[in-house]
């Protein structure tokens, strides 16, 4: 039996750990160099790989995902630096490229842990040089060691927004503003709600309270205007206090996110069905409690499969991985499988509560202004995609794969990972309907771009 | 954009051309890292929008930051390691 793993992060990790230890050897590939995903990434050798440094808190945590992921790959056919394209679930073929070499893999059975990436509304002047995603600027810490830029200003909302203002300010890079769109009342309200959180809740409120101890000004229940600049430099920030005072604050960089949206791209091509999501506000692939699909042999965990988190994901790809040994005829212990399916139903119901507290504002996406850039890889604008929105009944774009064949959108390099949900508020918008009516962005192979001339290996089945 | 070195600054010293500029860099860069802390302000153009670019994500998602190194082609410079030597230029 070939079981293929995708993803060393933590439910990655996690899945593989079960498998082995049921004597199995799956393949294990991963598009870094190092494992860890995206929320454990090591900086490369020769740069501090203290964990206390390097993730605070989560150093305990982040450890033990690390020393698992090191003994582990030598007990599974490990390929680090390889980017899975392509899926085909009727033939149980995996597509795949590493420096510059295409493989074609089989597979009997696969679990799909493909993590998570930010979910961004675009600005004005968002596309400016020195503009980053909040995970983008805390991998540029975490990873590199570097903030980006001297006068930080971080934008959006979500446990990202205060995490990384607080990892700035204890890495001797206080931001020059907090930005989050949601109101400090608002967060109140739902603090009683988010108490069985436990230390994911306490841990929150630290982060908020020495950001402001430090003298970060933060600014909540604020509106992001523009990101103004010249060339390369950004100059400066506009944004709408809670009180609906404009304020303009210098900067030479600017981070923003609203929370995380899955990387779902192969289950998608892998035929899994997605669901809209309300309280996370994101398409997500469909898989039960244990991570099994209706997808036969394909398993998913992780925040590819719905934003639940760190803890949660490496619960979730042990639970996937003992679902696949199950199906697979083997014996699993059923005390730790109770174990886990009872800790992920508690943390679910955390997960949407957070949610909650740190709402998308759809809003924002929906009052961009026309001549703001939507899609960054293909500059398409706001005002592109409401002209295809706004046409009479006959020919209008009525969902968001139809807007793309018009205007292009999402059909560039990115494949509409950026693009896609402020797109589908605005057209949305535009059609006067809901944003699940309009269906979200296909996924298409290659899930990213590969080079048409890459040398082929086919390689035969175990 | 410039990035700021906050740690780990007593690395070996690499060297980089951009477009056959020299560029200083550490060893353990990202090609991404390199050229943004050294000075480099943008990477290649969005050639739709006419505009310079330098990356979003840092992760090997939005494909913003691509150039090319002689030998390996066109790169995301984010998930690209520096090398002493390499030669990149801005598409």
């Amino acid at each position: 039996m070939r079981t293929i793993v995708v993803g060393a992060g933590p439910a990655g990790v996690r899945a593989v750990e079960q498998l082995v230890t049921a004597g199995l050897r799956p393949v294990w590939i991963d598009e870094a160099p190092d494992g860890g995903g995206r929320i454990y990434q090591r900086p490369p050798l020769g740069l501090t790989r203290d964990h206390r440094q390097l993730y605070g808190m989560e150093a305990g945590r982040a450890r033990a995902v690390h020393d698992t992921l090191d003994a582990l790959k030598s007990r599974t056919d490990w390929r680090p630096n390889t980017l899975v394209w392509h899926i085909d679930p009727h033939n149980r073929t995996l597509e795949t490229l590493c420096a510059g070499q295409q493989a074609t893999l089989t597979y009997d059975n696969a679990i799909l842990c493909t993590g998570a990436m930010d979910r961004v509304i675009p600005l004005p002047g968002w596309t400016r040089p020195g503009v980053t995603t909040l995970g983008g600027a805390q991998i540029a810490l975490k990873a590199q060691g570097c903030a980006i830029g001297q006068h930080v200003a971080l934008v959006g909302t979500g446990p990202l927004l205060w995490l990384l203002a607080y990892q700035y300010l204890k890495n001797g890079a206080r931001p020059v503003a907090v930005i989050d769109t949601t109101s400090f009342a608002h967060k109140a309200r739902h603090a009683a709600a988010l108490l069985p959180g436990g230390t994911v809740f306490w841990k929150g409120l630290w982060y908020m309270a020495a950001v402001r101890a430090a003298g970060t000004p933060v600014f909540e229940g604020a509106r992001p205007v523009a990101i103004t600049g010249s060339g390369d430099e950004v100059k400066a920030i506009t944004f709408k206090t809670a009180s609906g005072a404009t304020r303009q604050i210098t900067c030479d960089a600017v981070a923003l996110g609203w929370g995380l949206k899955p990387e779902a791209q192969l289950a998608d091509l892998a035929g899994v069905p997605f669901h809209f999501d309300e309280p996370q506000h994101n398409w997500v692939p469909e898989k039960d409690a244990t991570g099994r699909t209706k997808v036969p042999a394909i398993y998913l965990a992780g925040d590819g499969a719905g934003i639940a988190g760190a803890d949660a994901a490496e619960m979730a790809g042990a639970r996937a991985a003992l679902a696949l040994l199950e199906d697979a005829g083997r014996t699993v212990p059923g005390p730790l499988t109770a174990t886990l399916d009872g800790a992920l139903a508690r943390l679910s119901g955390f997960r949407a509560t957070l949610e909650r507290a740190f709402p998308f504002p759809a809003d924002l996406a929906r009052a961009m202004p026309d001549d703001t850039l939507v899609c960054r890889c293909e500059a398409i604008s706001a005002g592109d995609l409401r002209a295809v929105g706004g046409r009479p009944a006959t020919g209008a774009a009525p969902e968001l794969n139809r807007a793309k064949a018009f205007t292009r959108l999402g059909m560039g390099r990115c494949q509409g990972r950026v693009c896609g949900p402020a797109g589908a508020e605005i057209l949305a918008t535009a059609l006067g309907r809901d944003v699940a009516a309009i269906g979200r962005l296909r996924g298409q192979p290659p899930v990213k771009p590969v080079p048409l001339a890459s040398a082929t290996v086919q390689e035969a089945a175990e | 954009m410039r990035l700021k070195r906050l740690r780990d600054l007593d690395r070996p010293q690499i060297n980089l051309t951009l477009d056959s500029t020299p560029v200083q860099a550490l060893t353990g860069d990202t090609v991404l890292t390199a050229l943004l802390a050294g000075g480099a302000g943008a990477l290649s153009p969005n050639i739709f929008a006419q505009e310079p670019r330098a990356g979003f994500c840092h992760m090997a998602a939005c494909q913003d930051c691509w150039v090319m190194v002689e030998g390996l082609g066109r790169v995301r410079a984010c998930a690209t390691q520096a090398a002493d030597g390499m030669v990149v230029r801005r598409l």
